[in-house]
């Protein structure tokens, strides 16, 4: 959060004279045309009106920080693209429980893009609230989010791969690779041979099918969310429920193979006597420290990547409502910087794979390890 | 906040559907992808091993026949040389037996002759004697016919000179 609300920060400190300009002159209709044949002086005055059509439904002048916190957040539909002011997009399933009320599931095109209530719910900015402001009975929702979906997809795409990779290993045995073998089996090679063994070292081979479906989920997804339309384009890892998921995993397995060195090396460090009490307190902390530290680290990195290419894509907006001369420059830097990025981000979705799996791995070691 | 608040929903699919691929993927996908790396690994190793015994073999073969060749080399030469001592000494032989027989047969060429001789001389001696006689007989008959006398006189005298 504070890495994201940062970057965002300065962006809007950056810009904060621009929108404010832009902001005053929100309600005057123009065409969006004529903003060219406008003195310089009123370049601010004309340009905002192309968002005009967006009053229609609800939304105001192009907000950066709305547009990019909508983009990174969790949705209860899939959000293609805006068409004559109204979005498109694919609604999913919305599951609600309540304890009085019970089990409701329906498809969030039934809350109509938040113009409408439905079984006493109605869609609050990205948040399904009661509809009745008197109504303060807690409901859990465990609805099918744009991340659940592209969560699926990637576990879909990654069985497929897999188990026809599989395959091809049982069938071909010990040939060289082909197809698809090719592709995963330099990464298998290299997590096992330059990840896994040197963390673990003897008996790494249990924490294989774990360390490698980590490492692929999150390269997988990572990749997916940088591809801007729908298969891809969910914030999936840079999600704090996912990344939370993956390092409690991470802390429950280590916490289950750690042997009574690593348990004695928590309850009872070779440190003297007066200096225990404080250890003992470290030691346990970072025993959650570690994996909170992974949770935050994937969340913040890949989030991170997300704002910055959102950011430079704002500013095309941004510069756009204020001349058309602005947009296109903007359009063309921001699109050569964003590119720069994307190609960044790949480089980070590898990374950051490779990052969490080598962490955990080292984690797994530290708490097999035989001796000091 | 909404951004590092973990939303239930999410987490409860996510551990779900996780914990699903994890299962699937740990029963199915890893194993013979993994056995069969270790495998083709295994293959490798073994491979590159046998072809450095091969090549060790190899070395240590022709190691091998460069001693034989060398070893028969000396044996060729050695016997090379026993042949030719062999020959000298042959011929050494030979000619010491050749000249051995020679002065052997020599000397008994010699004694033969020697003793060919006295016989010849006792002869020559005797025929001698004898012509001497008849020579003497005759020219005693003739001139002085004087017996048997003479005839013993002579023969002393051819006594004498045998013994010389």
């Amino acid at each position: 959060m504070n890495k994201a609300q940062k970057f965002f920060g300065s962006i809007q400190i950056l810009l904060f004279s621009f929108l404010i300009t832009v902001n005053a002159y929100a309600s005057e209709p123009q065409i969006h045309g004529e903003e060219t044949h406008e003195t310089a002086q009123n370049e601010h005055h004309e340009s905002d009106h192309h968002e005009a059509a967006h009053e229609e439904h609800g939304e105001e002048n192009f907000n950066a920080g709305d547009m990019i916190m909508h983009h990174i957040a969790d949705g209860h539909d899939w959000h293609l693209w805006d068409w004559k002011g109204h979005a498109v997009s694919i609604p999913l399933p919305v599951i609600l429980y309540n304890k009085e009320r019970g089990l409701d599931v329906f498809l969030s095109s039934k809350f109509n893009h938040g113009h409408s209530t439905y079984a006493g719910y109605k869609y609050n900015h990205g948040e399904i609230v009661n509809a009745d402001p008197n109504d303060t009975s807690t409901f859990y929702d465990i609805s099918m989010t744009k991340n659940v979906v592209s969560i699926w997809i990637s576990v879909i795409i990654l069985l497929l791969v897999f188990l026809s990779v599989a395959k091809a290993y049982k069938k071909r045995g010990s040939d060289a690779p082909k197809g698809f073998q090719s592709i995963v089996e330099p990464l298998i090679v290299f997590l096992r041979d330059e990840v896994v063994k040197p963390s673990i070292g003897k008996g790494y081979e249990r924490f294989m099918p774990f360390l490698l479906t980590v490492f692929f989920f999150i390269f997988l997804n990572n990749l997916l969310g940088l591809i801007p339309i729908f298969p891809g384009g969910a914030n999936v890892t840079g999600n704090i429920a996912v990344t939370m998921v993956l390092a409690v995993l991470v802390l429950i397995v280590t916490l289950a193979v750690g042997n009574k060195h690593y348990y004695k090396h928590i309850v009872l460090p070779d440190v003297p006597l007066w200096l225990l009490p404080v250890m003992v307190i470290i030691e346990v902390l970072q025993v959650f420290l570690k994996p909170f530290v992974l949770m935050l680290r994937l969340f913040a990195n890949i989030t991170a990547g997300h704002i910055i290419i959102l950011g430079f894509m704002s500013l095309i907006f941004i510069f756009g409502q204020m001349s058309f001369g602005g947009g296109l420059g903007a359009g063309l830097f921001s699109s050569a910087f964003s590119l720069f990025m994307s190609l960044l981000e790949i480089l980070v979705a590898f990374l950051q794979a490779y990052v969490f799996t080598l962490l955990s791995a080292l984690y797994f070691g530290a708490a097999t390890e035989e001796h000091h | 906040m909404e951004l590092v608040t973990p939303d239930i929903g999410l987490v409860f699919w996510m551990t779900l559907t996780f914990l699903g691929l994890l299962f699937i993927l740990t029963k199915f996908v890893w194993p013979p992808i993994l056995k069969s790396l270790k495998e083709r690994e295994d293959f490798i190793e073994r491979s590159l091993k046998s072809a450095e015994d091969a090549k060790a073999e190899m070395s240590k073969l022709k190691a091998e026949n460069e001693a034989l060749l060398v070893e028969a080399r000396a044996e060729r030469d050695k016997i090379l040389k026993e042949a030719r001592e062999m020959k000298e000494k042959l011929i050494a032989d030979a000619k010491q037996s050749a000249n051995e027989e020679s002065n052997r047969m020599i000397a008994s060429a010699r004694a033969e002759i020697d003793k060919e001789k006295v016989q010849a001389l006792s002869d020559i001696k005797k025929q001698v004697a004898g012509l001497s006689l008849d020579i003497a007989e005759k020219i005693l008959k003739r001139e002085l016919d004087k017996g048997d006398d003479h005839d013993a006189l002579v023969a002393e005298h051819l006594n004498k000179s045998q013994m010389n």
